[in-house]
């Protein structure tokens, strides 16, 4: 899935309409990680940083809720993206599905 | 001895082993090696190059192993379709990149002194490691940890549990293996943090 390339759009009118629409076409997806009993809560957060370039304060928070609700939604975009994540996440050994953004 | 620290200098990350922990390291890694080659995704040998190289095929079913169906968990888990098909383009690469870790791990040991049997007493490994390297360990005690669990059926705050066990009981045992291997990983983690 990927959004069309803007290139019949007149330049000043409709420039923000298009690039909404691209938005809204192209990030209806998200990673969830999910909570395992094994991986260590500084692992998580470590990967969180890393791969996704979180600061450590957005990182914690993710790992937090990964550890207390269950699960957390850790990254947004397109389908695409959203399964190199996921693919990435399971290289680190994180517990990581796709799915469109409820 | 065995937890991983920064050196300030080098800003390499360190760590030595007794002869026996890093034995310990490798015949895991070596295990995890082994099974991670076991199954279907390895490209069968006796199929001609040409052959192989036009075959895209990976798995597309869900492993049976209860570790492997935890180191490539279902990525859709509400549509068999699509699960199948990432499935198929990611777990051999997966596979691939997990061993290539473990056997880093090995590599690094056997680099660092530690023999291919292990007889001398009193032998100490020091291992060097440079970010990458460090990084890769990081990720590979996590699939070692990932297989001991499974096979272990660890769970949320079972500590208890572990503790009850009898100290001769093999499950207590392999049990302080998994429980080192997390101290160890926790120090890792706090070293390439620094």
């Amino acid at each position: 899935m990927s959004a069309a390339s803007p290139v019949e759009v007149e330049p000043d009118t409709d420039k923000d309409l298009a690039h909404d629409e691209m938005t809204v076409l192209a990030t209806p997806w998200v990673t969830i990680v999910w909570n395992d009993p094994v991986n260590l809560m500084s692992y998580v957060t470590y990967v969180f940083q890393k791969h996704f370039g979180y600061d450590k304060l957005k990182a914690e928070k993710l790992m937090m809720e990964v550890h207390e609700d269950g699960r957390s939604v850790v990254s947004t975009g397109s389908r695409e993206e959203m399964e190199r994540d996921v693919q990435a996440m399971h290289e680190y050994g994180l517990w990581a599905t796709l799915q469109k953004s409820e | 001895m065995g937890a991983f620290t920064r050196h300030r200098r080098s800003q390499r990350v360190i760590a030595n082993f007794t002869g026996f922990e890093a034995d310990l390291l490798r015949s895991l890694a070596s295990q995890l090696v082994e099974l991670l080659r076991n199954e279907s995704a390895v490209p069968r040998e006796d199929q001609d190059p040409f052959e192989a190289m036009m075959d895209f095929s990976g798995p597309t079913s869900e492993p049976e192993d209860p570790v492997l169906a935890r180191l490539f968990p279902t990525a859709y888990p509400g549509d068999e379709e699509a699960a199948s098909e990432f499935r198929r383009f990611t777990e051999g690469a997966l596979r691939d990149g997990k061993a290539a870790a473990a056997c880093t791990v090995i590599d690094t040991l056997e680099e660092a002194g530690l023999p291919e049997q292990l007889s001398e007493d009193g032998l100490m490994i020091d291992v060097e490691l440079d970010e990458p390297t460090a990084e890769t360990w990081l990720r590979s005690f996590t699939d070692v940890r990932l297989a001991l669990a499974s096979r272990l059926g660890v769970e949320e705050d079972d500590d208890d549990y572990w503790l009850s066990l009898p100290d001769d009981d093999p499950r207590a045992q392999a049990h302080d293996i998994y429980a080192w291997v997390g101290y160890l990983q926790e120090t890792l983690v706090d070293a390439l943090s620094r």
